[in-house]
């Protein structure tokens, strides 16, 4: 641990808490490229199918990624780029990669992302699916959306956004009103989705999500291999993102523009920016934002759900008081474990993120301000390297995210709570609930019970009874 | 079902003369299984565990890396580390040389690797980073070993990728000291020490004593690759991946390569005799030696099949891997415990591998070259398996369908090969094969009820 060095002068006094090295190179990212993001978001549209622009390891690697976490098909096409065409460029392989994904899969839309391959070599993206549509006239084509994702800027959420606003924008259209909401709810599993649907149908809303995986990766067992899974957000549905009357956006870290202000500043559709509702208070701000939008009080079974919560909260409160955690992952992710930490009275003493939304000390800080003895160290482009270094000084009690984490608690010899994107050394990484009441509740029974087991474990006696 | 350009990479045996269209480009669109050369040089240098292994390009190459294999190490483990360059946009406008060696020397400080590897990525091809030089200053000014691996993703398929490996790892090979190594010695090429895998082949050399020398490179340390001209024979496993390395060991140093197989009885038996019957001049008595070594493990595994083949006898297994001469085993094995192998393919198989196949397989077999999920979901189906093998993104192909699957590729964590990894996978196809789900799954289900 490096505690002499100044730290950078442009860095906000939340991030100053702990001076450090910067290093050239990333040891164990704690990010994944941005392609995978947006092979994500497609994968959440019905009928739909991701497509990479670029050589043949990118779409099999990210495949092989996504599939261990999920347990799912994922099927991603590619351009499958040689040294020839990486010379003389993609074009005819896009366009002819194109007319067989159609021809095999007859998908609603295909959604073209680039790599760090063909972003360089300056295919240029849309003037190639202008003239594919061109030469395709007359046919019956399935919807194009593009998306630039070159995967040396940002990381594998930035990619998911930057997908999620492409389709807003590609294919939002004017016109008459729908009276939908639409819901962005960013990189979270098909179980919180599968809430979140709920929750929309019970506060009486009909939601437009994007993208929405509840199905399309956690599938049933089959009869016969679909050659795209069922579920998703229907095409005609996203086409009119742009008629809703509202649009709800989950993330305080979120990049740039996102595809809630797109469709703000081109629809007039009013944005409604929340962080990702982890935990009481997160969840609080989107229930009230529900009971706005639907002009409902919160039905009773949530209203339920939230009441068990708080006396889980008393219930357990000993156990979890004062135990001090490090928290990665995905930004917007982090900010919401963090929020949820602090109000059980854990503390995160170090929130880190590979991404540098520049968003992400400020956004910790709000969302834990007057909870903390005091604020947590917050690092933005981290890798575990950088995080273990960091951490082993802290000497943290927990560890909160994702599978990437596990060589580091089996080192500390502490817990490591599960939660996020990847989960490849557990089962069950698509069915973990993190979002509203009812995610809080799941989540707060497993750090409980992890503590629980530590103790238990280390004890002389091996306490049985509560 | 199967695209009109591919139409020439399928065969069903029994319906017209053997042709298999192979080694052919992946088809834009096609989805195929395959990965690219990076993948194939990281594959094959990955378990070198004293060496650093730096990823020069975007994080993504390097994340999707990170520790997913089954490569077990004896002692340093620095190859579970995932190491990057990370270029960043500005790096691909002004070159990513200046961030590639502060990299290295960051890494070769921390870390006081025996060797470094570099591989190069698709986007360093294109910005033409000079490897080369920055590796030669630094190897310079570190005194390690520090090797470029040209492994641009876009500059062919898998197997080019082996080929890059292995011209890296003759930089190594022939800059040690071999005093001292028996004549009764080998290296252990293209076994990556999945789940230690490599330890009971040690293990198997050891009784009939041979000395192992260097293993290429599951276990692998960068001195003992140095010193590994020193050994009298290369014994190669796995289609192609260190195939290169015997030729070019053989051209440069005159070593001897032997083709084996440790999986499968069959195999791994004949693999331990052909080694015997090498040193037959030099060690009349190994030959025996290993008979008996034979005879004491089928003694034990013998019994134990028996009540395996009973159950699994006429069931029903597909084969889908990476490279085509783990399949001859895989049919082979598959024989032994009494089952029909009706469908076999590889992501990589030559003609001569393809033709091999169909001379080992029955009637009425598919043959496959670089297939996609469609096809194999197609296959599965139509000969109505009951297990597939394969690599983790088959696994769900297998599944969805309510079909057993196993695991026979690089991330596989149980031990496979030899004769006691002949039992594992017997094990294995029995716990899949028989496991109650099946009759629960809508394939299943719906057919018993009419």
């Amino acid at each position: 641990m490096a505690e002499t060095d100044q730290s950078p002068a442009d860095r906000s006094p939340i991030t100053d808490h702990r001076s450090r090295i910067s290093y050239v190179s990333t040891t164990n990212a704690c990010k994944l490229c941005k392609p995978l993001g947006a092979c994500l978001v497609f994968r959440g549209i019905e009928g739909a199918i991701p497509y990479l622009h670029g050589s043949q390891g990118c779409a099999t690697y990210m495949r092989r990624y996504i599939i261990s976490h999920f347990r799912e098909p994922m099927d991603i096409a590619s351009s499958s780029l040689g040294e020839k065409q990486a010379v003389y460029g993609g074009g005819p392989s896009l366009k002819q990669g194109l007319r067989n994904v159609i021809a095999k899969y007859r998908p609603a839309l295909i959604g073209v992302a680039t790599t760090c391959l063909t972003e360089t070599i300056g295919d240029d993206v849309p003037g190639i699916l202008a003239e594919f549509r061109e030469e395709a006239a007359g046919e019956t084509l399935p919807a194009l959306v593009r998306v630039s994702t070159p995967s040396y800027s940002g990381t594998h959420a930035e990619g998911f956004h930057a997908a999620v606003r492409a389709v807003a924008e590609q294919l939002g259209e004017a016109g008459e009103p729908t009276g939908a909401v639409n819901l962005f709810p960013g990189s979270v599993s098909p179980a919180d989705l599968r809430h979140l649907k709920e929750l929309l149908r019970d506060f009486g809303l009909d939601g437009v999500i994007l993208p929405d995986l509840s199905e399309t990766l956690d599938g049933p067992a089959l009869q016969d291999y679909e050659e795209l899974p069922r579920g998703g957000t229907p095409v005609a549905r996203l086409r009119g993102m742009g008629r809703s009357r509202a649009t709800l956006e989950f993330g305080r870290a979120l990049p740039g523009t996102t595809a809630g202000a797109v469709l703000a500043r081109r629809f007039g559709v009013p944005l409604r920016s929340l962080g990702l509702p982890v935990g009481l208070r997160e969840s609080d701000r989107f229930f009230r934002a529900l009971e706005e939008l639907s002009g409902r009080a919160t039905p009773r079974e949530h209203a339920l759900e939230r009441g068990r919560l708080v006396d889980a909260y008393v219930d357990g409160h000993k156990v979890v008081s004062g135990v001090q955690a490090v928290v990665y992952g995905e930004e917007d992710l982090v900010v919401g474990l963090a929020a949820f930490l602090a109000e059980i009275g854990v503390r995160p003493v170090l929130c880190a993120s590979g991404g540098r939304s520049g968003r992400l000390a400020g956004a910790v800080q709000a969302v834990t301000e007057g909870l903390l003895p005091e604020p947590p160290a917050v690092r933005e482009g981290a890798d575990f390297y950088e995080l273990a270094e960091e951490a082993e000084a802290l000497g943290p009690q927990l560890l909160v995210g994702n599978s990437k984490g596990y060589h580091l608690a089996r080192r500390w010899q502490i817990p490591l709570v599960r939660v996020g994107f990847p989960i490849h050394d557990r089962f069950g990484g698509q069915r973990l609930l993190h979002l509203g009441y009812r995610g809080a509740q799941s989540l707060y029974d497993r750090i409980v019970n992890a503590l629980l087991e530590v103790k238990q474990e280390g004890s002389a006696v091996g306490y049985g009874y509560l | 079902m199967i695209l009109e350009a591919r139409k020439d990479q399928v065969h069903r045996k029994g319906d017209e003369a053997f042709a298999l269209a192979c080694n052919k480009d992946s088809l834009a669109g096609a989805v195929s299984q395959r990965a690219c050369v990076f993948c194939g040089s990281r594959v094959v240098l990955y378990p070198i565990a004293d060496a650093l292994h730096l990823v020069h390009g975007p994080v993504g190459c390097a994340a999707y890396t990170w520790d997913i294999r089954g490569a077990l190490s004896s002692g340093p483990e620095l190859h579970r580390l995932s190491f990057s360059t990370d270029l960043q946009e500005v790096d691909v406008i002004f070159g990513g040389e200046g961030k590639l060696e502060a990299a290295l020397r960051e890494l070769i400080d921390r870390h006081a690797p025996k060797a470094a590897f570099v591989y190069s990525t698709c986007i360093v091809g294109i910005i033409g980073d000079d490897l080369e030089a920055v590796c030669k200053r630094v190897e310079a000014e570190k005194g390690i070993p520090v090797i470029p691996v040209q492994s641009e993703g876009f500059k062919g398929n898998k197997r080019a990728g082996y080929n890059a490996a292995c011209s890296a790892m003759m930089r190594l090979v022939g800059t040690g000291d071999t005093a001292g190594i028996s004549p009764l010695s080998v290296n252990i090429l293209g076994d990556f020490n999945l789940a230690g895998e490599i330890w009971i082949i040690r293990g198997y050399f050891e009784r009939m004593g041979v000395e192992v020398v260097a293993n290429v490179t599951g276990d692998g340390r960068v001195d003992d690759l140095r010193r590994a001209h020193g050994a009298a024979l290369n014994v190669v496993q796995c289609s192609g991946s260190t195939m290169d390395l015997a030729r070019m060991m053989q051209e440069k140093y005159g070593t001897p390569f032997l083709r084996v197989s440790y999986f499968g009885v069959e195999d791994m038996a004949e693999s331990l005799y052909d080694v015997a019957r090498f040193f037959a001049d030099r060690d009349p008595g190994m030959l025996d030696r290993t008979r008996e070594l034979v005879r004491e493990e089928l003694a034990v595994l013998y019994p134990k099949l028996q009540e395996y083949r009973k159950a699994l006898t006429g069931k029903r297994a597909a084969i889908y891997v990476g490279g085509a001469f783990k399949a001859f085993s895989l049919v082979k094995a598959f024989r032994l415990l009494g089952m029909d192998v009706v469908m076999v393919g590889s992501q990589t198989g030559t003609a001569e591998d393809y033709r091999e196949l169909y001379e080992i397989t029955d009637e009425g077999t598919i043959i496959v070259d670089d297939a996609n999920p469609l096809e194999l979901a197609e296959f599965v189906r139509e000969k109505d398996v009951d297990i597939l093998v394969g690599g983790v993104k088959e696994r769900p192909i297998a599944h969805k369908l309510g079909v057993g699957f196993c695991d026979h590729n690089h991330e596989r964590k149980e031990a496979l090969e030899g004769f006691v990894g002949m039992l594992n996978f017997a094990d294995e196809a029995y716990r899949t094969v028989m496991s109650p789900v099946w009759r629960f799954v809508p394939r299943r289900a719906e057919a018993s009820h009419g």
